[in-house]
């Protein structure tokens, strides 16, 4: 053992340490998605076939992507309790193009504009008037929900024209809504990390006075934010529009509290400031798999919820007694 | 602050005269008596929950789990009754103490384990709504007995029963966060629950208390709600947290605490149902009212907020 060895050991490992430290909500959910996979694999082997993996994947892929966008709301200190409705109209709005026979592309980007454009336009309430982004988007709930139930009157829309359906093309054996996640969860962490922006969103969370004070324009950056929600809002309802063959006028009961739990569980703190899209993107993930690992476990569907509900709560436990021991 | 409170409710109950009036105007069912009691028994249920959300809210806190309490008591009370043997008042009451437990146990992950309410109340929205749903395994449970049905159905002096039991549970609560140390108490941690803590309130039994009375208005409400529609299912009460939110906050309750009183959340109630009933008797479609909700509660706040700034300057 040379005396140079010591500190360079020493360095690597508090470096680990750091690292550890910094994105230790996110190690946590990605250690219980593998063990998942392990204890139930091991269990059932069926766990691990290709159609599992791809219910997993691939049939909540849209959550993941809407999380993202939740993400950078959460993070920069407000949040939008009706992302799940707009999920539901967007799909309908780009079902409802797809079968009039609009070219394909329109019924792709018209939705995305609109739920930008709306999202954008409950930034500027939340950034310039100054109304709490919960009672705004409270409003937002009951707009969009009234709207997409009157405008279609609950009927489903079918006979969607094959080359709409984003969601259902398979790269290499995978189907896209996977790559969609991925990438889009890489490219946001990125952007998030080392663009003027991103890094703007989480002085803004932070402390909104003080991102004044150095020179940032929070009003722009809250309405920035919620204009790229808007984007990511409008990706998930495109790949849930897609994923069947029928656009249903309903969407998943509680589906933004299961964005926002998401965002939550992956580490992003509901009071602004911190967080990361991976973390939302495993949280995501591990959702998915808890609720296909008990399928697989022969827990009654009835209880499904309760199990799920009951870890959702572990976990919130466990990280607040692990912020706790930090600090 | 008081001039802002009182503005904001006058605000609300212009809005809420106007309302009634345009409506009345419209249509000549929507003033008569039968009709105006009937739409007090479909407020009851959101309206005791939404006195409750009132103090929660007033300590810059949230509690989205009160629906789920709703369906989880309701499965309860069914079950006591018909699985396990129990005489209904016996079920009854152990259904309300359940729901109660239920509220308490937000209280508590909430100030033991300091969960922000937000996301405490998530866990447990999750949590309570699957314990509904494992215990019912998607059976109702009817065939109760006639007398049961006084809760949701039955008349005093002509006014529905539920009605009666709001107006007196908006009285008590009103005095309660009006007029005692305990009301004083919940503005204090609203505003600054640091500055509460040190000036000698007892922050976290406050709380506690407060989340659960919002499970025992939850539970009683369950019971409302199961009399008036005769069965149990595990889905009742879903969304019914974004409801009393939207008539608190309508009401002028500060949704980052401090602020808010029981008479503004009566008139956000007493408004949202007014439109509801009104527009569906101008025919207007059940879904269509909530679109009208939506914009009546961004466009209330933001009338008040440009009266704050002109004022404020």
């Amino acid at each position: 053992m040379t005396d140079a060895a010591l500190p360079r050991a020493g360095v690597s490992r508090s470096g680990l340490r750091r690292f550890i430290g910094g994105y230790g909500q996110e190690l946590i959910v990605l250690l219980a998605i593998v063990l998942l996979f392990v204890v139930v694999g091991s269990y059932n082997p069926r766990f691990l076939n290709d159609t599992n993996m791809n219910s997993i994947f691939a049939g909540n892929a849209y959550i993941a992507v809407a999380a993202i966008g939740m993400s950078m709301v959460i993070i920069s200190g407000h949040i939008d309790v009706s992302v799940g409705s707009m999920i539901g109209v967007i799909a309908t709005i780009a079902g409802t193009l797809a079968v009039s026979g609009y070219p394909v592309w329109i019924a792709w980007t018209v939705p995305v504009l609109f739920s930008i454009f709306v999202n954008a336009g409950v930034g500027a309430l939340v950034a310039y008037m100054r109304i709490p982004s919960i009672v705004v988007t409270l409003g937002m709930l009951s707009i969009l929900k009234g709207g997409l139930i009157s405008a279609t009157g609950g009927a489903w829309i079918s006979d969607l024209p094959p080359a709409f359906m984003i969601a259902q093309w398979r790269i290499f054996g995978i189907a896209s809504p996977v790559y969609f996640m991925v990438i889009l969860t890489i490219l946001a962490a990125l952007w998030m990390r080392y663009s003027n922006f991103g890094r703007a969103i989480y002085a803004v969370g932070g402390n909104m006075e003080a991102a004044r004070a150095a020179g940032l324009n929070p009003e722009r950056t809250v309405v920035g934010v919620f204009a790229l929600h808007g984007l990511f809002a409008g990706i998930a309802g495109l790949l849930f529009a897609t994923q069947l063959q029928v656009i249903q006028s309903t969407v998943p009961p509680n589906l933004e509290l299961t964005v926002i739990t998401a965002s939550v569980i992956g580490g992003v703190s509901i009071l602004g400031g911190v967080g990361t899209v991976i973390g939302s993107t495993l949280a995501a993930i591990l959702f998915a798999t808890i609720g296909s690992a008990l399928v697989f476990l022969n827990v009654s569907a009835y209880w499904l919820r309760a199990v799920l509900g009951l870890m959702i709560l572990a976990t919130v436990l466990a990280d607040m007694i692990r912020r706790r021991r930090s600090t | 602050m008081t001039a802002r409170l009182i503005r904001h409710e006058s605000i609300l109950a212009v809005l809420t005269v106007v309302a009634l009036a345009l409506l009345a105007y419209q249509s000549d069912k929507f003033f008569t008596a039968d009709n105006l009691l009937n739409q007090g028994r479909l407020m009851a249920e959101v309206g005791l929950v939404a006195l409750a959300m009132t103090f929660v809210i007033v300590t810059a806190g949230i509690d989205l789990s009160v629906g789920s309490i709703l369906g989880l008591t309701a499965i309860l009370l069914g079950v006591f009754w018909k699985n396990v043997g129990l005489p209904l008042p016996a079920a009854m009451i152990l259904a309300i103490a359940c729901g109660t437990i239920a509220g308490y146990v937000n209280g508590l992950i909430i100030t033991r384990f300091k969960v922000p309410p937000l996301i405490a109340t998530l866990a447990t929205l999750a949590l309570y709504r699957g314990l509904a749903e494992g215990i019912s395994e998607a059976r109702s449970v009817r065939g109760y007995p006639e007398w049961f049905f006084f809760f949701g159905q039955g008349e005093i002096l002509g006014v529905p029963f539920q009605l009666w039991l709001l107006v007196i549970a908006a009285i008590v609560c009103g005095v309660i966060l009006a007029k005692t140390p305990f009301g004083r108490a919940t503005y204090a941690i609203g505003a600054n629950e640091t500055a509460a803590h040190f000036s000698g309130i007892r922050v976290n039994a406050t709380k506690l208390w407060i989340y659960a009375a919002a499970g025992f208005l939850a539970a009683t409400a369950a019971v409302v709600f199961v009399s008036r529609v005769t069965t149990t299912r595990s889905d009742m009460g879903t969304g019914l947290e974004l409801d009393a939110i939207t008539a608190v906050v309508l009401g002028g309750t500060s949704i980052f605490g401090g602020k808010g009183t029981i008479i503004g959340t009566v008139l956000g109630l007493v408004l949202i149902q007014a439109l509801k009933n009104g527009l569906a008797l101008s025919g207007v479609k059940g879904d269509g009212t909530i679109i009208v909700i939506g914009v009546v509660l961004i466009g209330a706040i933001l009338a008040s907020a440009i009266f704050d700034r002109n004022k404020g300057g």
